[in-house]
């Protein structure tokens, strides 16, 4: 596969690119997805191509072929030259390119069992199993389950002599009750709503002992058509890890995007609140809060072992008690911000360019417990697993929902509230950060959907995080 | 024969009477020019090839898709898919596959879109770059040109083809940003500079923002806002899955909407995008969806559609086994009132260019949170004044359409960019009596 990447980058240095990589990727997947009892998805897919990339003096072409073919392959190089050519027609400043070590080598993910050689009926008749338990709940309209499989082979070759493979193999999934009442629908899912997904084998369906949770999950969310509604106030807000992992995601993975701080995405997904003239001075929240990049966390989802520039994946600060330190960024967009470049440059298969991504970006640990935390409340609220979430452009105004929340009185956790909401901020919300839950509860959550570019893009991203209390938030907010 | 009719009746061929098969092939060119900061950062162009395969051997059923359509590949892929099928339980609610059917002749279609190249891309989007007469512009100009192919065991055979454009960006000041969009199946028809310049207008009449206080406020939607609300609708209402399962607001027959409120689906419309059939292979015909305000149907697949014993609609699109039918062709039906005629009806209220990541809380009663973007202004007396910062809102679409809450629909009506993609809904602004803002840029 190698060679036929190398024939992509020799077609675009013929048509006058000064620079140009490409990649041969290989993407399968498997999605299996149950509801109540029967099976009504079984879908694979295996997309397999060269993208290429050219630059010519400060614009960027790409082009992208299913057709594996020399003449194809090399046409497809050709052809990347020819529309960074007409990308000078609107040019820009000269584009810098970050110098990275040139690799030549295989990685590939820690794993243990193959996801794609566990027998189909082992995986369904997990997933009927699940949804038999929850529809046994009276009052469970829907029940389903799903798991979803991805293994993908990359070859990445530059002009610069890269020569990178690598084997990612990804696994999850989840399941979720839905109770419907007169005018309402309340939803419990597990492990969280949009499933649980890490980088690793079918040994990561296993660990989350999908059986165990079932009944649970079915009981609260018939329970939640009767719970009272969450009162509108400013509150203690604790957060179990899911939602804080999303939290994350939203308020500070994506405002500390390179791209977004610069710009280049100004037109859809938005920019930043952060400007780049405060890296270092900028209080993002309060000195609980310190955020890194990892992407070489073993399990998470975020994890791999090169960047799809070349870039050797690696850790870096993103907010240290409290102060924004780092960002996310690629050769390019580091070389223009006068930084180092980050490896956080991926791309949603063969067909997409490559542009800054979230790795993993988590919440280093505190201290003590979920339960001290509890312990410690006087009055407050409590929710787990997100139902919606809604953010701006700037990353600035946000607001959740939760499937289910609690209410906290005098130390211990009260009655169950539902359509619970909070919103807020962000630099305030992440300053009354009060209380973080220590090394124990730290899960590596993943969210596999995380939608950016034109066209669209597709990430699979890791947001470590436990539980934690932020004070005086705005929670309850309704329609 | 095409391409893409070749990928599928090869791919038929090698099933050899082992299974019940549908075949679904789209064969084209995707490219997408990018600018920001005014010049042009990410330009690509993909050549698509892909064939999806569903079988059912004796309501075993499996499905899968594929970019290996080389003779050799395209055998290994259909043995795969039968392997597959083989090992799965009974799927007691598979509804078979289609029989062959008529088809409206449609052919949304245009040479020189598809002929488009990334100098004609980048020129339109200079044309827009220099409206901005020096702001800041962002977004994308796009092309696509794609033939699509169907045939089944049972002998269907259908194909066709589609080219879509689309000019969409933002022009930017210090202190604030305006939008403008255009699309349709003619890159000629886009008016890449005139876009700009609405952009530009919205961003020099939004450069100096005050805070509006949250709260109920009389609105003008633009198409954009009424387009992403067409999508919410869609699905999570007309969606017979969701309807079946009861998390639908949909009641057939009743007065849910505004009387002036009028939505249908509409692949046959000469201003309509795609081709004459779904994935399954049946026929797209228009349906009437919500007339005079009263909702009138749902969309389905076939497996929605055998569960109530009805026919399929021709909305099946992929992965709606699992999320339900989606009309792809919508029409929200536009009235006789200029922008500024709704406008100018308003005593006090606001007006909305863009909406911004809108999630629902509730399915069921379409209750949305998100926010305002590009272009937010006071409406005073009949006239824009002021220019408001974005504001969060908490919405139910359904009740912002009801009975009397309609005040007045544009004559503006095209296809608009909804959040989720520029080339789904065709739509007109709307006046609405009233729509609920909860906060403002500072929470």
């Amino acid at each position: 596969m190698f060679d036929h990447a190398e024939l992509a980058v020799q077609g675009a240095l013929d048509a006058g690119a000064a620079y140009s990589d490409a990649r041969v990727v290989i993407a399968k997947a498997e999605t299996i997805h149950v509801q109540n009892q029967n099976l009504s998805q079984l879908d694979r897919s295996e997309h397999a191509g060269v993208g290429v990339r050219a630059l010519i003096g400060p614009s960027w072409g790409f082009a992208a072929t299913a057709d594996l073919s020399d003449h194809a392959v090399r046409a497809a190089g050709e052809r990347a030259a020819a529309i960074a050519k007409a990308s000078a027609l609107v040019p820009g400043p000269l584009m810098e390119f970050a110098d990275v070590a040139v690799n030549q080598t295989f990685w590939e993910t820690p794993h243990t069992e193959d996801p794609f050689t566990v027998a189909l009926s082992e995986k369904v008749d997990l997933l009927v199993a699940v949804t038999k338990t929850m529809q046994g709940v009276n009052g469970v309209k829907i029940a389903t389950g799903n798991l979803t499989f991805w293994d993908t082979n990359k070859w990445f070759v530059s002009s610069q002599g890269h020569r990178i493979h690598q084997h990612i193999v990804e696994s999850g999934g989840g399941y979720d009750a839905t109770a419907i009442g007169e005018s309402e629908t309340q939803r419990r899912s597990y492990p969280q709503s949009f499933g649980q997904y890490e980088t690793g084998g079918y040994e990561v369906v296993r660990g989350w002992e999908f059986e165990s949770h079932a009944q649970r999950v079915a009981e609260e969310a018939v329970a939640l058509l009767t719970a009272d509604e969450m009162e509108e106030r400013e509150t203690n807000l604790i957060l179990e890890g899911s939602q804080l992992a999303l939290q994350i995601h939203e308020s500070v993975g994506h405002a500390i995007e390179l791209d977004r701080i610069l710009g280049w995405e100004a037109a859809f997904a938005g920019t930043s609140h952060l400007e780049l003239d405060k890296l270092g001075t900028h209080r993002y929240g309060s000195e609980l809060m310190n955020i890194t990049a990892d992407a070489t966390l073993a399990g998470a989802l975020g994890s791999f072992g090169f960047d799809d520039e070349g870039t050797p994946a690696g850790a870096v600060d993103i907010v240290k008690d409290g102060v924004w330190v780092g960002v996310l960024s690629g050769r390019d967009s580091a070389a223009i911000a006068g930084l180092p470049p980050g490896g956080m440059v991926r791309a949603d298969g063969y067909n997409r360019l490559p542009m800054v991504r979230m790795t993993n970006v988590g919440l280093l640990p505190g201290t003590g417990s979920f339960e001290d935390i509890i312990a410690d409340t006087d009055d407050g609220v409590y929710m787990e697993t997100n139902r919606s979430w809604s953010i701006d452009d700037k990353r600035l105004n946000f607001q959740f929902g939760c499937e289910i929340g609690w209410e906290v009185k005098k130390g211990k956790v009260g009655k169950m509230l539902k359509n619970p909401t909070y919103t807020g901020i962000t630099p305030q919300f992440w300053g009354s950060l009060d209380r973080l839950a220590g090394e124990d509860e730290h899960l590596h959550w993943g969210i596999p959907n995380c939608g950016k570019g034109q066209p669209m893009q597709v990430a699979h991203t890791g947001h470590s995080a436990s539980p934690a209390r932020f004070a005086n938030v705005r929670v309850g907010v309704k329609g | 024969m095409t391409r893409h009719e070749e990928l599928v009746e090869t791919t038929l061929a090698l099933i050899a009477g082992r299974a019940d098969a549908e075949v679904y092939a789209d064969v084209g060119t995707l490219s997408l020019t990018r600018f920001a900061n005014s010049f042009i950062h990410q330009n690509v162009s993909e050549d698509v090839a892909e064939v999806t395969l569903k079988v059912a051997i004796d309501g075993r059923v499996s499905s899968s898709t594929t970019t290996h359509t080389t003779p050799e590949g395209l055998a290994a892929f259909v043995d795969a898919v039968i392997d597959s099928a083989a090992q799965q339980p009974v799927d007691d609610k598979w509804p078979g596959i289609g029989n062959p059917a008529e088809y409206a002749i449609v052919d949304h279609w245009d040479e020189a879109t598809a002929d488009a190249d990334p100098v004609d891309r980048a020129m339109a989007v200079k044309d827009f770059v220099d409206a901005g007469e020096g702001m800041l512009a962002a977004g994308f100009c796009q092309t696509e040109s794609q033939g699509h192919a169907f045939g089944n065991s049972n002998g269907v055979r259908v194909s066709g083809r589609f080219t879509t454009a689309a000019i969409d960006g933002i022009q930017q000041s210090p202190t604030s940003a305006g939008s403008g969009h255009a699309a349709g199946s003619r890159i000629g028809a886009l008016d890449a500079g005139g876009v700009g310049a609405l952009a530009t207008q919205r961003a020099r009449d939004g450069a100096r923002p005050i805070d509006a206080k949250p709260g109920e406020y009389e609105v003008v939607l633009s198409p954009e806002c009424v387009s992403t609300i067409g999508i919410f609708l869609n699905a999570y209402g007309f969606n017979a899955k969701t309807a079946e399962e009861g998390m639908s607001f949909v009641e057939l027959g009743s007065q849910q909407f505004d009387e002036s409120v009028n939505i249908w689906d509409d692949a046959t419309d000469p201003r309509a995008l795609y081709v004459s059939f779904d994935i399954e292979g049946t026929p797209k015909r228009r349906t009437d969806l919500v007339t005079d305000g009263v909702t009138r149907s749902l969309v389905h697949n076939r497996r929605t559609a055998a569960k109530v014993g009805v026919a399929s609609t021709g909305h099946a699109v992929p992965g709606g086994d699992v999320f339900g039918p989606f009309a792809v062709n919508m029409f929200i039906g536009g009235g006789d009132s200029s922008v500024e005629a709704l406008i100018s009806g308003v005593e006090r209220g606001i007006y909305v260019s863009t909406f911004n990541y809108c999630r629902v809380l509730d399915p069921k009663s379409l209750v949305v949170t998100g926010l305002t973007r590009n272009g937010t202004f006071m409406i005073e007396n009949g006239k824009i004044t002021d220019a408001v910062t974005n504001l969060r809102f908490t919405q139910s679409f359904i009740s912002a359409l009801g009975p009397g809450n309609v005040l007045g629909v544009g004559d503006d009506a095209r296809f608009a960019d909804s959040e989720f993609g520029p080339l789904l809904v065709h739509a007109p602004s709307m006046r609405l009596a009233s729509w609920n803002f909860t906060g403002g840029a500072d929470g």
